[in-house]
């Protein structure tokens, strides 16, 4: 058997929010970390992301919300992941979201959200340990 | 103790030892000094990574211009001391904290007790399907109505947002760009409702189309076609809104999108540069409008850094306007400014501490001359401020004004041989990046090749690799973590507002008459075929209660639609 296949991660903005200095970041960290990383540029509905994350055969899917959308946004992606059969692509986060908001996110089946301040360093080795290459 | 006899070494009385000149204080004082014990630092540098040498003196200013030619006396040019003679003596700046969420009557009810809390201004946010130029029925906004800004659909929220505020006698900035002619219309029709003359309106207008392809990436139509609407409300303010600031050339979001200080004031500068040039190609004289542009600069965490950019921006534009554009009226080379404390210096981890990043920030602004200032609240990096986080933000702003004495002399940094050398020193190093754009052909053919968007993302990385590595400190986040840092309660909007705006849009469109919104929106297509001034048609067209989403997509088939390629 060969290595295991490197991660490829889909890095995505969802909706009117323009803030991406976050997600070019973390894609940048992803990328130098050695991961695949598809980036989606800005303002993508969640069926776009979700059809990008299953044509591009991504393992996981983060997304990086600052408009306070992100209770709408985050179940919508995984219901659509689910409705496509791809509920075994991880679903993560980062932006400004509130405790409460984490909690029932997590409940709903978000596997981590970021907040900020998080290290870069910090979400490669949570992605290292968490994340793995879906069997296809 | 130094023993030194040198030539520029005179031995001071009882034998200290007091040096003639800089190289000489190195030589028989500073160098013993650090064989006894090193810097803590190898090398000093600014949040940007701008290097701080250890002492600056006469030395360092030799042979730049003189007292005259770079700094000049407050309120005369170059204005590197102010742009009024007596400053904050005269007058204070201008409190004004920027606030909106949920429905027009929310912000309408914050507006009203902020003016009660002695705030002198209003400065409106928009939530994102406003700022976008789409209504709250779109599909593409489900989970954004009313989040971070107000809601506003129609004249009928324009006209909840500012019920029982006299438009006469209070200025309102607000913080629109792609969509900002048809916000601005609704606002000239709440006047005309209110009986309040256009020319009696104060405020502004961001309208600052180019730093949203720069940085904070809300657009609708291309750089080209987006120049041509800011030229006509240019031109319809400079005849009918004569007090109206048509554009507030913005490096605020440049800077919150990982800029460094240098980059935030060479592209803000440059942009300014572009919005003249499109008004004289227009055919507009430079001394009609020039005075209505004024800027919006971020005030970050480093002190000194940021005083500096203040002065070098007042010092360049008023050189540009006089040297490049030939102004002849003073008030074109004012640099105006409102300045925001940095939101993205904010921590989530110990919050409380974010009031005195604000306080220090807001220092920093003042002494650097601004005109208006917008203090963050402490729990922005948690959600949407609320009511108390909000005082004390405003209480902040007010002990600086009024116990602080800060605002007793005018520029009192001025002359500070560290804060001149650093100011120069901006100066330069935004003149390269100037220098750079212009053979690219100009800000917008620059925006069009990536170019500031790639400088920016290239410094937030790098910043953030820094603060990764601890090579920058970020107190609470790198350094002096707390498992429990406080949590203060923050504001939560209301998850109806969304079904309460749609319903109000929905009666809003049940009630209008149709067919006159059918021919105001014909006409303004017309008149963007034609290029005649589309402000007139956009007034009518909100009159009748055409949407801020009927309104933009009118003039889709003559502009086109951008999209980004995406800049890693």
């Amino acid at each position: 058997m060969s290595e295991p296949r490197r991660l490829r991660l889909l890095v995505g903005k969802v909706g009117l929010d323009g803030h991406d200095r976050g997600a070019k970041i973390i894609a940048r960290a992803f990328r130098d970390a050695g991961f695949e990383v598809v980036y989606t540029g800005l303002h993508q509905t969640p069926e776009m992301v979700v059809q990008t994350a299953i044509q591009e055969d991504v393992d996981a899917v983060s997304l990086s919300i600052l408009s306070g959308a992100h209770n709408y946004l985050f179940p919508r992606i995984l219901e659509l992941l689910r409705e496509n059969g791809a509920a075994d692509i991880a679903v993560f986060g980062g932006g400004i979201i509130p405790e409460e908001d984490i909690t029932s996110l997590k409940a709903a089946g978000v596997l981590e959200i970021f907040t900020p301040g998080a290290s870069t360093e910090h979400v490669v080795e949570w992605v290292r340990s968490r994340v793995h290459p879906r069997k296809l | 103790m130094s023993g030194s006899r040198n030539r520029d070494s005179k031995p001071g009385p009882s034998g200290f030892s007091r040096s003639g000149s800089k190289e000489a204080w190195q030589r028989d004082t500073l160098g013993p000094a650090l064989e006894r014990s090193a810097e803590r630092e190898p090398e000093f540098t600014t949040v940007s990574s701008f290097p701080i040498d250890r002492l600056y003196s006469p030395e360092d200013l030799a042979g730049e211009g003189t007292f005259a030619e770079e700094l000049g006396y407050p309120g005369e040019y170059p204005f590197t001391r102010g742009i009024h003679p007596t400053m904050y003596r005269g007058r204070l700046w201008t409190m004004r904290q920027f606030a909106g969420f949920g429905t027009a009557e929310q912000t309408n009810r914050r507006f009203r007790y902020l003016l009660e809390q002695g705030q002198t201004g209003l400065s409106v946010a928009f939530d994102l399907p406003t700022l976008m130029g789409r209504d709250s029925d779109d599909p593409m906004c489900r989970g954004e109505v009313g989040r971070e800004g107000v809601a506003i659909d129609s004249l009928a929220d324009m006209e909840a947002l500012f019920a029982e505020i006299p438009l006469g006698r209070v200025s309102t900035s607000m913080t629109i760009n792609a969509p900002a002619a048809v916000i601005f219309a609704m606002y000239l029709a709440v006047a005309e409702k209110q009986g309040v003359p256009f020319d009696r309106l104060a405020g502004t207008l961001q309208n600052d189309i180019l730093k949203e392809y720069i940085a904070q990436k809300e657009w609708i139509y291309p750089p080209r076609p987006s120049m041509r609407l800011i030229t006509d409300l240019m031109a319809f303010c400079t005849r009918h809104v004569p007090r109206w600031n048509t554009v507030s050339i913005s490096g605020y979001h440049i800077r919150e999108a990982g800029s460094t200080a240098v980059q935030e004031l060479a592209f803000t500068l440059a942009d300014g540069l572009g919005y003249v040039q499109a008004g004289i190609d227009a055919g507009l004289a430079v001394d009609e409008f020039a005075p209505r542009l004024s800027f919006f600069f971020n005030s970050h965490i480093d002190f000194f850094e940021e005083i500096a950019k203040l002065r070098a921006a007042r010092r360049m534009w008023a050189r540009f306007l006089r040297e490049r554009f030939g102004a002849r009226d003073p008030r074109s080379c004012m640099l105006r400014f409102h300045t925001q404390t940095a939101g993205c210096s904010l921590t989530a981890q110990q919050p409380y501490n974010n009031i005195v990043r604000v306080t220090l920030q807001a220092l920093a602004a003042i002494l650097g001359g601004t005109q208006s200032l917008h203090t963050n609240s402490l729990d922005e990096s948690l959600a949407l401020p609320s009511e108390e986080s909000v005082t004390i933000a405003l209480r902040t702003q007010q002990i600086l004004a009024e116990e602080s004495g800060v605002g007793n002399a005018v520029d009192p940094l001025g002359g500070s041989y560290f804060v001149e050398a650093l100011t120069n020193r901006m100066e330069r190093e935004a003149m390269d990046y100037i220098d750079r754009i212009e053979q690219m052909g100009g800000i917008v053919a620059a925006i069009e090749a990536g170019f500031p968007q790639r400088e920016i993302a290239d410094a937030a990385y790098r910043f953030q690799r820094q603060v990764d590595h601890g090579t920058k400190i970020v107190v609470g986040v790198n350094r002096y973590p707390m498992s429990e840092g406080g949590r203060p309660a923050t504001l939560r909007v209301d998850a109806d507002v969304e079904q309460e705006q749609l319903s109000r849009l929905s009666r809003v469109k049940a009630s209008r008459d149709d067919a006159r919104v059918a021919t105001d929106l014909a006409v303004l297509r017309h008149a963007a075929d034609t290029g005649e001034n589309l402000i007139p048609s956009m007034l009518q067209a909100v009159r009748d209660y055409a949407t801020v989403g009927e309104v933009c997509a009118a003039l889709v088939p003559a502009f086109g639609t951008y999209r980004e390629v995406s800049v890693l």
